[in-house]
């Protein structure tokens, strides 16, 4: 099998790219950033050169970055190196929502239920392993941290038991 | 010398031994499940590195980076999916060797390689770091604001994907290093009046969030082919004959390894392809690689590892990165209240010699579970990623949680860990981010108090040997492809 044949299979995995909207998309958002951040850095007070202010360095930073982004905008749009958002792009979406849920109950009720809610999730519904395997595994990984964290480590986490 | 010596007993010491081993053991096995590379298994694990000795912490780290080469070859080999970025050409002639029945051979030679140029390299860093180290013991504000910018430049623009895309990424790298308190003024800089932010955000939840949670997220888009057992490998001792054949692919490959280890952005990855490249336009037959070339195995596996080492010289001598794991390494040593840099060899002589010295001994334990221990870890290879994912992402919650019992930094994790998946997705790479966050300061105060010693004239940077050199050689790199670009257009109006 030749190189070539072999880095696109290699590259198959990846989703298709996402066109020149993406990047345009990406260089405006990268800009914007870049003048929110010229913005405060002015805001911040300069100072003079032999004098440098608070907001002199990150001021350079950002003028920086808005002329590279401005840049992207203008010559990047034919890039092919974004990723179009597909279906699985919503389980990144719930994964994410998950450890949102996560973080926010864990200091009410402790990290056991929370952990074992996370990875049953991740597990069944994510990874779609069978109901017996994911039950198994979460229980299991529950168990074991809770040996390693608590009763091992002492370290102090939220807990319910 | 003294230190070299007193270095070795500081990595006999059991607990160090353990940590070495430890840290080899994480590095194979995530070497060989293709997924969570070093960085993000370096970026996982920093939480523990709190409660461990700085030098054990350091062994431990180390031994996955260079762990993490010897496992990657294992999976380009048997399976044609490359682990590491850094074994992906590996797979050309790996792979053919495999489906041959010697996929034993390829192992033997990739991790017999992979452990000469290993060694080659720690003998270059024990030769040349104390030297580099001295050298730098001289330089000023004005030189260090040339070295870290032209380490944060090259990082941006030597990795893959766009240049101009990696540099807008450190530019926010450098940005997210301003928050908080400017230590020449003491104002409040980008806080929005957030108390968990007056201080500045910590290192550990930007590395996680990026590297780690970001990664995790990036895979769940079942991005990898099914992963099916392979067979049984027999007989991994490489014959005489090919031994032979790989000698100067190995010796070649070790020089490579070293030389673009050293260089900011060089690493692993890029010495690896070197390495091929010239191993292919070298050989009498070039049409042999692809096909089950020996040294095509040979000479990338042998490069990858030399330069997986040889990267922390610019790291142990100058306190200058070379790579985004590098980074890591910067911050995991924050952690511990040491500032790498040139006074780290007379100061921190144990650390120095200690994990240089680790170096050795963790090459030998990594030949040992290559070799005969080798089935052991194809097996797991039967490890399903989505096991593995909900696994690790309760170790980065968890572990963020237990560095200053904060929730807001679960909350920061998942902030940047969704901003790594969206850069990711968008075609920015992390790593210079983190790179250029992890210098922003350092660069900012070597800036200004350069700025003050030249009173205010910028252009005093050009009139200090050093920094002005590295300036220059910055500029000629920058604009080198662009000059290209217009010689090639002229000569091609030249033919119309």
């Amino acid at each position: 099998m030749s190189e070539a044949a072999l880095r696109e299979e290699l590259a198959e995995d990846r989703p298709p790219h996402a066109g020149p909207w993406s990047q345009l998309g990406a260089a405006v958002v990268a800009a914007v950033v870049g003048i929110a951040g010229v913005i405060g850095s002015l805001a911040l007070g300069l100072g003079r050169l032999t004098q440098p202010g608070p907001g002199l360095w990150p001021f350079v930073v950002c003028v920086v970055v808005t002329v590279l982004s401005i840049a992207l905008a203008l010559v990047g749009r034919h890039g092919t190196d974004t990723e179009k958002f597909s279906r699985a792009s919503v389980q990144t979406a719930v994964a994410v929502l998950t450890l949102v849920v996560f973080a926010a109950v864990l200091p009410l009720i402790g990290f056991e239920i929370p952990s074992l809610l996370l990875t049953f999730v991740w597990l069944r519904f994510l990874g779609k392993e069978s109901w017996v395997s994911s039950v198994a595994i979460s229980v299991g990984t529950v168990a074991a941290f809770y040996v390693l964290f608590v009763l091992i480590l002492q370290i102090p986490l939220p807990r319910l038991i | 010398m003294g230190g070299f010596v007193d270095g070795f007993g500081v990595v006999l010491e059991p607990a160090n031994l353990l940590y070495c081993l430890i840290g080899v053991v994480i590095g194979m096995l995530i070497g060989v499940l293709p997924g969570l590379g070093p960085a993000a298994t370096i970026a996982i694990l920093l939480p523990i590195t709190y409660g461990v000795e700085p030098v054990s912490a350091i062994i431990m780290l180390a031994g996955i980076f260079y762990g993490a080469q010897y496992g990657g070859t294992i999976t380009s080999v048997l399976l044609r999916l490359p682990g590491e970025a850094s074994s992906v050409v590996t797979v050309f002639d790996g792979h053919a060797l495999a489906k041959q029945g010697r996929a034993g051979t390829a192992l033997g030679i990739a991790a017999i390689g992979s452990f000469i140029g290993g060694t080659v390299s720690i003998i270059g860093l024990t030769l040349l770091a104390p030297v580099v180290a001295s050298v730098a013991l001289d330089f000023g504000p004005p030189e260090y604001a040339a070295l870290s910018l032209f380490g944060v430049l090259l990082v941006a623009t030597v990795g893959n994907g766009s240049r101009l895309k990696a540099v807008i990424a450190a530019g926010f790298g450098l940005l997210l290093a301003t928050v908080g308190r400017d230590t020449f003024t003491g104002a409040s800089r980008f806080t929005f009046d957030s108390l968990n932010l007056a201080d500045g955000i910590d290192f550990v939840p930007i590395a996680m969030g990026l590297f780690g949670l970001g990664e995790i997220l990036y895979n769940l888009e079942e991005r990898h082919h099914k992963v099916q057992a392979p067979a049984a490998v027999a007989n991994v001792w490489p014959s005489r004959a090919d031994l032979r054949q790989a000698r100067g692919a190995i010796g070649r490959g070790s020089v490579i390894g070293f030389v673009l280890g050293v260089l900011p952005g060089g690493g692993a990855t890029l010495s690896s392809l070197v390495a091929y490249a010239v191993e292919k336009r070298r050989a009498k037959e070039p049409e042999r690689f692809g096909r089950g070339a020996v040294e095509g195995v040979a000479a990338p596996e042998t490069a990858n590892n030399a330069a997986a080492t040889s990267s922390f010289i610019p790291l142990l001598t100058l306190g200058i990165p070379a790579n985004a794991t590098m980074a890591l390494m910067f911050g995991a040593l924050l952690i511990q209240g040491i500032a790498p840099g040139p006074q780290l060899v007379t100061e921190h002589p144990d650390l120095f010699w200690g994990v240089i010295n680790s170096m050795y001994l963790g090459n030998i334990l990594l030949l040992i579970m290559s070799i005969p221990l080798v089935g052991v870890f194809v097996k797991i290879l039967k490890v399903r990623p989505a096991v593995l994912a909900p696994i690790t992402v309760l170790i980065t919650l968890l572990g963020v949680y237990t560095v200053a019992n904060q929730v807001f930094d679960m909350f920061l994790v998942i902030v940047f860990g969704v901003l790594g998946y969206l850069m990711k997705k968008f075609g920015f790479e992390p790593g210079p981010l983190v790179l250029a966050f992890v210098l922003g300061s350092v660069m900012e105060t070597a800036v200004r108090q350069s700025l003050l010693i030249f009173g205010g004239n910028p252009m005093g940077f050009f009139t200090r040997p050093i920094s002005g050199t590295v300036l220059v050689a910055l500029i000629i790199v920058l604009t080198l492809p662009a000059v290209r670009v217009l010689v090639r257009r002229r000569k091609e109006r030249e033919l119309v």
